[in-house]
């Protein structure tokens, strides 16, 4: 928990829940597991307002509570972790993915699941319905049925998962399974549920009340009580590892390789598991027969695509074996640390020039370097490389690694050599990611905390308007209230919606890369 | 700090052997960097696109959503006149479940809200409500039935005059005038108050007096 990851995570908090989530949220995430008491102590705030706060972290999963670590007995701790609460960053893209994947309906589940934290089935498939039988004309409603498959096929695809049962009060040792480990993780349950969505009907009261009725009725259980399902984040970012390495492929080679390695990852998303180096071994002949029907390439011209691909320096693919017309690999670890690399030379290049772009490039390759060898590689002029490689240095983005002559390290007997350490350097730009996204969402705030009459100003009048022509109002009144807005204000509230929209933009882009240096830097973490 | 002296850039070692000259060092510096440096390189314009677009508008629309969702929970503060203005010309769009109750099965025990406490709280807050509702001269002919009552402590009657008429933002006040009312209205038998000393006389009295005297 760096401190600008903590302060990113306290203003994700407070944009979304509040600032007494905020308050509680950041004061665990800085010390750490602690049980209420300690909390409701250190943080100066009433009882029930922690305890709200808590219900409300643990609902949406920012934080686990175990047993105490004196044994049994002891009160339960509470303990909050960034990697959670900065998946908040990424709340549009996974909607945006359940669109391009499943549809409205599958981007509306995820989008509930998402606002709620967890929730059951049933309850999930009836607001679903409810929403999207509002956005239909009149007298079409959505069916259950409808929404439950979308939801079947969603798990079946490992994109949503059951919550983790309640570790046993008292009985369980410390080590509680992880989240997907349990065995009925992707196991619809067998839900009666039938019916179609309803209409929210504000004018009529009448009905209103049939249907608050109705509602009660059938609000009982429908076979699948304490059976709570998530988002399973780890499945997105799978898949969005997977979109990465398609499009980088697409953008070095051309559209047909990125077919075939979308091929390939789409045979292989079951049989590998999250934190494999490289996919199962693939033959060119199963490679053949799965290619999309609409991609009619002949059986030696995928060959020869396929010779490239391993050919290619970025070393997407690999070639494991020869038997069935050759076996083929992805090597995922090794494409996220390409991609990896390729952002931060052009972290680099967009920085200080494209001629420390290429100082930076030839230290990435040569790994170690003195000065003047760095001049003749890079073909520099000497001045202008020392400058620019004092610059990297300052930057921390180049090290310098000294190598004695002698034991005394005297300066004149010392090798100096430059060198760039690719993990470091990305952890580093990760966290000037986290600080520009935090400055990003502090200037929002400020703009809008500027600007606040005026908003509300506009807010009110627009709510005027809509009120108005629902009751049937003549365009002279209209255009009158329009007008209580002056043409300046008017000005200033464009020049404002602008900069918000474009601060926002600039959050969801930054999000990617983030996303690109996590999983790197995820995959160099070896697990045994 | 070899060299100081007559040649103040002179160097311990033998500067060729490095490579470089004396006229090829960096500049010094003056000082720490500046807060906001120039940029030679202006950022690349952002991606603009449909995606882009699409996610901007889920972004905004998720944020306005989860601030209204009951999970987000605001601070306690006195909803003065001005914001039941602005609410009653907002046009807001309802979530149903205003009061969320988590399943208590995945949640521990202790983060239940306790359900007796606040019942004696929110009695005493009703209490505070009807007494600002209430018309000043009844307040002040009460007190002056208190004040004759209270023949043996004039004292204390004037300090509960004056608090009363302060105002009712402190809570402790609050709490002691309901004690008194509560004496006042509820209390239908046969003790008289100044026969019941509940400690609080004999502070205010002693509080009072002691202005020299010392304390043990």
């Amino acid at each position: 928990m760096t401190a600008q990851e903590v302060r990113l995570c306290g203003l994700l908090l407070r944009e979304h829940y509040g600032e007494v989530v905020e308050k509680v949220g950041t004061h665990l995430l800085r010390s750490g597991a602690q049980n209420l008491r300690t909390i409701v102590h250190e943080t100066g705030m009433p009882l029930d307002l922690v305890k709200k706060c808590l219900c409300v972290l643990v609902q949406h999963g920012a934080c686990v509570f175990s047993l105490g670590r004196k044994g049994p007995g002891s009160p339960t701790e509470y303990q909050t972790s960034c990697s959670q609460i900065l998946t908040i960053l990424r709340y549009p893209r996974y909607i945006y993915t359940a669109k391009t994947l499943y549809g409205d309906t599958g981007e509306l589940i995820v989008e509930e699941l998402l606002q709620r934290g967890h929730m059951t089935m049933s309850s999930t498939v009836k607001t679903v319905a409810d929403r999207l039988t509002q956005n239909m004309e009149d007298g079409r409603s959505m069916d259950y049925s409808e929404v439950s498959s979308s939801f079947s096929k969603l798990v079946e695809t490992h994109f949503l998962q059951r919550c983790p049962p309640l570790p046993g009060a008292g009985t369980t040792d410390s080590t509680t399974p992880a989240a997907p480990s349990f065995s009925d993780c992707y196991k619809v349950p067998h839900v009666t549920l039938c019916g179609r969505g309803k209409r929210q009907l504000s004018s009529e009261d009448g009905e209103d009340q049939r249907n608050a009725k109705k509602a009660k009725l059938d609000s009982d259980t429908h076979g699948d009580e304490g059976i709570y399902w998530q988002v399973n984040f780890e499945r997105f970012h799978l898949h969005f590892r997977d979109q990465a390495i398609i499009s980088a492929v697409a953008n070095k080679l051309d559209q047909t390789s990125s077919e075939i390695v979308r091929t390939m990852l789409r045979m292989s998303e079951v049989t590998t598991s999250p934190i494999a180096t490289c996919t199962k071994p693939l033959s060119a002949n199963e490679i053949f027969r799965s290619l999309p029907s609409n991609y009619n390439i002949a059986r030696p011209i995928l060959d020869q695509y396929l010779t490239l691909l391993v050919d290619d320096p970025m070393e997407f693919v690999g070639k494991a074996g020869e038997s069935g017309g050759g076996m083929y690999v992805v090597n995922l670890h090794r494409a996220l640390a390409n991609l990896a690399r390729a952002t931060l030379e052009s972290v680099v290049q967009e920085r200080f020039g494209s001629r420390s772009a290429r100082i930076f490039r030839l230290l990435l390759r040569k790994r170690h370097l003195e000065q003047k060898q760095v001049e003749d590689f890079a073909m520099i002029p000497a001045k202008e490389a020392k400058d620019m490689l004092y610059t990297l240095l300052s930057q921390n983005l180049a090290q310098l690694q000294e190598i004695p002559k002698t034991p005394d390290y005297a300066p004149s007997r010392t090798f100096y050599l430059y060198t760039v350490n690719q993990l470091p350097t990305a952890r580093m730009l990760l966290q000037n990611c986290f600080k520009t996204v935090a400055n990003l969402i502090d200037r929002r705030l400020f703009e809008a905390k500027e600007n606040k009459r005026l908003l509300e100003k506009s807010q009110r009048i627009e709510a005027i308007l809509a009120s108005l022509q629902a009751s049937g109002a003549e365009p002279e009144q209209l255009t009158e209230v329009e007008e209580m807005i002056t043409a300046p204000e008017k000005q200033q509230l464009e020049g404002l919606r602008l900069h918000i929209n474009k601060l926002d933009s600039a959050e969801n882009q930054v999000d990617e890369t983030i996303f690109l240096l996590e999983s790197y830097i995820n995959s160099t973490i070896s697990v045994y | 700090m070899a060299g100081k002296g007559r040649g103040v850039a002179a160097f311990s070692f033998n500067i060729d052997a490095l490579g470089i000259g004396r006229g090829s060092m960096p500049e010094s510096r003056v000082g720490p960097n500046p807060l906001f440096p120039n940029t030679d390189f202006k950022p690349v314009p952002l991606k603009a696109g449909e995606d882009e677009d699409y996610m901007l508008a889920l972004k905004q629309e998720m944020r306005g959503t989860m601030q209204r969702l009951p999970h987000n929970i605001k601070p306690h503060y006195n909803k003065s006149e001005v914001e039941r203005y602005t609410e009653r010309y907002l046009k807001q769009r309802q979530i149903e479940d205003e009061e969320w109750t988590p399943d208590w099965n995945l949640f521990p025990k202790e983060l239940m809200p306790q359900k007796k406490r606040p019942r004696v709280k929110a009695d005493t807050k009703k209490k505070t409500v009807k007494i600002s509702h209430k018309d000043t001269e009844e307040m002040l002919s009460k007190l002056d039935e208190l004040a004759k009552k209270d023949d043996g402590n004039p004292e204390k009657s004037d300090d509960e005059t004056e608090k009363k008429t302060e105002g009712k933002e402190n809570e402790e006040e609050d709490v002691e005038e309901e004690e008194y009312d509560e004496e006042d209205i509820e209390e239908e038998n046969d003790y008289i108050d100044n026969y019941f000393d509940n400690g609080e006389d004999f502070e205010a009295g002693s509080d009072e007096n002691m202005d020299g005297e010392a304390t043990y």
